[in-house]
């Protein structure tokens, strides 16, 4: 009947309204105390710096970084790499490429893996938690007994684990091994926040007026309880980087490495790291940098989201 | 307290079952299949044979499946390939697991000992030179990975200043006598205090390196849990009764504060594991974390099998222990 | 000679990057030993924030309090931290709004009553413990031995605001406040409640401050009430006047919107209109002019002043029924 759909729709869309209202006024009040907030400030130049970096590497690199051109100073008898030269600042690697140059290439690599495994492992930690979180119930009890066991796993061991099952590695097996650890935190996470919507009133609300389950779901619970999941993206972006040396440290990153990566070239660096220590050293502190960039501006959206900790 | 404990216990058997599963299926899903991954380039055709029977890889999964947990509760999980030829694959788990025992308890116990007293202060001089200090130092903390804090500690302590150890669990020529494989423990126990001390030196660096991140949350978590609890109406009554400021804080605050440190400190097991196979690696420490990094290098999975297995159940263990530990805190869940 | 002497009491928010808010806006009152006194208004205009800064229980940071709370000639505002702890619990006792986040939910009911025996008459524990016991059983607490090794959450919302209430009047403090106590309990404990409490207070000789919203808690209790309205006293009478002929219109409005059961049927109840939120600053006029049915021009143009109507205190331009009285209090 035409007044009965006409009423739940004006009903369903004045929750909404209202809804977008708070959600709103919530974004904006968070984005004022944003604006001042020195940690966000700093972080997001951070990342901003570093974004505008890859952009422009390919023009700002005075070499490329696949090329041996120094591959006649190094030598494994004598243990000896090109040091800083003419036309090579931070001079060449193991094997006589430019330090210089992958370092400011490694840049693209590194944030690619850096989102690729966070989209990953956000599609699948959505997937699941929406899954656990709307339907409750076995759906939930299942997902959680999983989402548990792979917690379980220490993160690295996981990783690892992860990594093993392929025969060859690539740069594609560690963001899979580095997205796949991530799950699990955003499945909790999400379904968490999604009971707790479950409980509320404007989905009790919009439940008690007849709206559909699924709109329910997408509508009322899913927008409002992506907060936190924001926040753990921004964080996870640092943990990916950070994971992702650590896989090839254990010698379990990308085979090949004609295309730099920072956290290939850290775990490369370890054999010469006592005699030649600035081939860790580039690489380590770009992804301190970075990895601390986006960690601030994860806690300060933490911070501005969450109204118990507007102190 | 009993029926929650039985309840925790019976949570604990299903996520070991679950992982049981899980390894089972890992260990089919390897490259080459299990028989291959298992016997690694030992394998002849007869042991490739004998191991097809004996995994029985004819018959169907769930007996498959079955063999393999009779097998594990044996504590049969094949011999190393690679880490050590030869050496059953638990018997590798159990030689190095005391090292990294040892190490990652006195690297929770530092961050322990540096983090909460930290993380209260901060919250009590909140918004001062101290409180944006620490903020800072635990976000940098966060942002470095381990193992390059290792191997910067381990230069500038170790190969510049030379005051500590670089590598190892014990100076070759000390003459220690073995008990326990915790070299400290066993130093103490045979009264030999010199081997003590030389095991708890070669200690000290990678457990600083590996107690960063336990650090940096557990401080994180108690400056929050303080500020939260300073703010709550209980210590307004407690105040409003004249209490000194000594007892407001130690009976009305810092018990309430410590309720979500001492979970953190259970979640941290995991961060502690993986950071460990990192430290090890760095300091050359013969412990879980080296067998793990090796087992990879040299495609060892029965010892990579038994590492898993035993560092999830581990962190299932400690969890377990400190939820009851929790619960010994709070009456809201003891009583219940 | 009063027990209680406040005098222009302000408590000015300050918080960074903001207006500067005055919650309180020179507050001035008595409480004589073993009276009872009101505080009444709504939430906002003042009344809690005025207990806290008498409690010393404000936050320290981004408030200012200024005048003076004199408490047996001892302005309690001057007082250090240390002396003003030892007068809390002692001389001055309080019970809180909401008591299940009051008590603390890890420790024992019967340590949160002794430690205030502890610390105020330096008993020892199993002293203290028996003082507890008789304590509980004086608040109504059945079975109160036991009752000591309980935790909160093993309680009900009364059983812990009776708990509340043993804490604050342990040491027989000579006055006591009482910040809306019955507000977060149901309908049935909240008059149990008010009744121990007046009860006690007598007893005891305890003078006390009572703080509602809530006009019928203090036509059961207090001898005098005061209403405030937007951090200002707008009338002050005994109770039994304040009742029968409420001068303000905010105190008439009050006692219009409170439903009646010897009203006649049909009678609709008048709420006031409007909210707090609508409040003008009193620098302009008069804060409750915006809702005021009353409302002159007068009201817009300049602030009222307190006005002396024999024993009772005005703040109106316009007030209900005769023409405000002309006789200006003078500032003590």
């Amino acid at each position: 009947m035409a007044i009965g759909t006409s009423r739940k729709e004006r009903i369903d869309s004045l929750a909404e309204s209202s809804a977008s209202e708070t959600g709103v006024s919530l974004a904006a009040s968070a984005w004022r105390r944003l604006r001042r907030n020195p940690v966000f400030l700093v972080g997001a130049s951070i990342i901003g710096l570093f974004v505008l970096l890859a952009l422009l590497a390919p023009v700002l690199a005075p070499h490329d970084p696949g090329v041996r051109m120094l591959a006649d100073q190094v030598s494994r008898a004598t243990n000896s790499i090109p040091p800083a030269q003419e036309g090579h600042p931070f001079g060449g690697d193991q094997h006589g490429r430019d330090l210089f140059s992958r370092v400011l290439l490694g840049s693209q690599q590194t944030l690619l893996v850096a989102v690729l495994a966070t989209v990953i492992g956000l599609g699948g930690g959505l997937t699941l938690g929406t899954l656990a979180g709307a339907f409750g119930g076995w759906v939930d009890s299942l997902v959680m007994r999983i989402v548990d066991v792979m917690l379980s796993v220490p993160s690295l061991l996981l990783a690892v684990s992860i990594g093993a099952l392929f025969s060859s590695q690539t740069q594609f097996t560690v963001i899979l091994a580095v997205a796949i650890v991530q799950i699990p935190v955003f499945a909790r996470l999400l379904r968490g926040t999604m009971l707790a919507q479950r409980e509320s009133d404007h989905v009790l609300a919009a439940r008690s007026l007849g709206v559909r389950q699924r709109s329910i779901v997408f509508r009322h619970m899913l927008p409002n309880a992506l907060g936190p999941v924001i926040v753990q993206s921004t964080l996870v972006l640092a943990v990916a980087i950070i994971d992702a040396a650590a896989l090839s440290f254990l010698g379990l990153g990308a085979a090949d490495d004609s295309v730099p990566e920072w956290g290939q070239m850290l775990g490369n660096a370890q054999n010469v790291i006592d005699s030649h220590p600035h081939l860790a050293f580039w690489p380590a502190a770009c992804i301190i940098v970075v990895a601390l960039g986006f960690t601030l501006v994860g806690e300060s959206l933490r911070d501005a989201l969450d109204p118990k900790r507007r102190r | 307290m009993l029926r929650y404990t039985v309840r925790r216990l019976g949570q604990l058997m299903l996520v070991v079952l679950a992982l049981s599963v899980l390894l089972f299926a890992w260990l089919r899903a390897l490259p080459g299949g299990p028989v291959s991954a298992l016997l690694g380039d030992r394998a002849t055709p007869e042991s490739e044979a004998a191991l097809r029977a004996d995994l029985g890889l004819d018959q169907p999964i769930f007996l498959q499946y079955w063999r393999f947990v009779a097998r594990a509760l044996t504590g049969d999980f094949g011999t190393s390939t690679g880490v050590q030829r030869g050496t059953p694959a638990l018997d590798v788990f159990l030689q190095r697991f005391p090292a990294t025992l040892e190490l990652a308890v006195l690297a929770i116990l530092i961050a322990i000992a540096v983090g909460i007293p930290l993380g209260y202060l901060a919250a009590r001089r909140r918004g001062r030179l101290l409180d944006n200090l620490s903020i800072t130092w635990s976000l940098v903390g966060i942002a470095v990975p381990v193992f390059f804090l290792a191997f910067l500690l381990k230069w500038i302590f170790a190969v510049q200043l030379g005051w500590l150890p670089a590598s190892g669990r014990q100076t070759g020529g000390i003459d220690a006598t073995r008990v326990t494989g915790f070299y400290v423990l066993d130093g103490l126990l045979t009264q030999e205090w010199d081997a003590a001390l030389d095991a708890f030196v070669h200690l000290l660096l990678p457990a600083i390196a590996l107690s960063t991140i336990p650090f940096a949350v557990i401080f994180r978590i108690t400056r929050a849990a303080v500020l939260d609890v300073l703010d709550e109406d209980y210590v307004r009554t407690a105040r409003s009764k004249g209490l000194a400021g000594a007892v407001i804080r130690r009976r009305h605050v810092l018990r309430n504060a410590m309720l979500p440190v001492v979970t953190t400190i259970g979640l941290q097991t995991g961060a502690l594991l993986s950071g460990a196979v990192l430290t090890e690696r760095v300091f050359n420490i013969p412990g879980l974390g080296q067998a793990l990094a090796l087992g990879f290098e040299r495609k060892d999975f029965p010892v990579l099998q038994v590492v898993i297995l035993a560092s999830a159940m581990t962190y299932v263990l400690v969890n377990l222990l400190v939820d009851l530990s929790y619960a010994a805190i709070d009456p809201r869940i003891r009583t219940r | 000679m009063a027990l209680l002497e406040v005098r222009d009491l302000s408590v000015v928010f300050q918080r960074k990057g903001e207006e500067p808010f005055a919650a309180v806006d020179g507050i001035s009152f008595d409480v004589s030993p073993g009276q009872m006194v009101g505080l009444v208004g709504e939430s906002g205009c003042g009344k809690s924030v005025t207990s806290l800064a008498i409690m010393g229980l404000l936050p320290q940071r981004g408030v200012r309090v200024e005048g003076t709370v004199e408490f047996e000639g001892k302005d309690l505002l001057r007082l250090s931290d240390r002396e003003l702890a030892d007068r809390r619990g002692r001389d001055l006792g309080m019970v809180f709004q909401d008591p299940l986040s009051s008590v603390n939910p890890v420790i024992p009911i019967g340590v949160q009553v002794s430690e205030v025996l502890e610390r105020h008459e330096g008993l020892r524990r199993r002293e203290a413990a028996l003082r507890s016991a008789e304590l509980l059983d004086r608040v109504g607490i059945p079975d109160p031995s036991r009752r000591l090794k309980e935790y909160p959450h093993q309680l009900s919302g009364g059983m812990r605001q009776r708990a509340l209430i043993a804490m604050a009047l342990a040491c027989k403090p000579r006055l006591l406040i009482a910040d809306e106590p019955t507000t977060a309990l149901d309908v049935t404990i909240q008059a149990q409640i008010l009744s121990l409490l007046s009860e006690l207070v007598r007893d005891t000789g305890t003078a006390l401050i009572m703080i509602t919203h809530d006009l019928g808690v203090v036509a059961g209790m207090c001898d005098e009430v005061n209403v405030l309205y937007g951090g200002r006293i707008v009338e002050r009478a005994g109770r039994h006047e304040l009742f029968a002929e409420p001068r303000h219109p905010y105190t008439a409005g009050l006692l219009a919107s409170i439903p009646r059961l010897d009203a006649p049927r049909g009678d609709r109840l008048t709420p006031i209109r409007g909210s707090v939120a609508d409040n003008i600053p009193w620098a302009g006029g008069c804060a409750f002019a915006p809702r005021c049915p009353n409302a002159v021009d007068a009201c817009v143009e300049r602030s009222p002043e307190m006005t002396r109507d024999g024993e009772r205190l005005l703040r109106c331009h316009n007030p209900v029924g005769r023409p405000a009285p002309s006789e200006e209090v003078p500032v003590q």
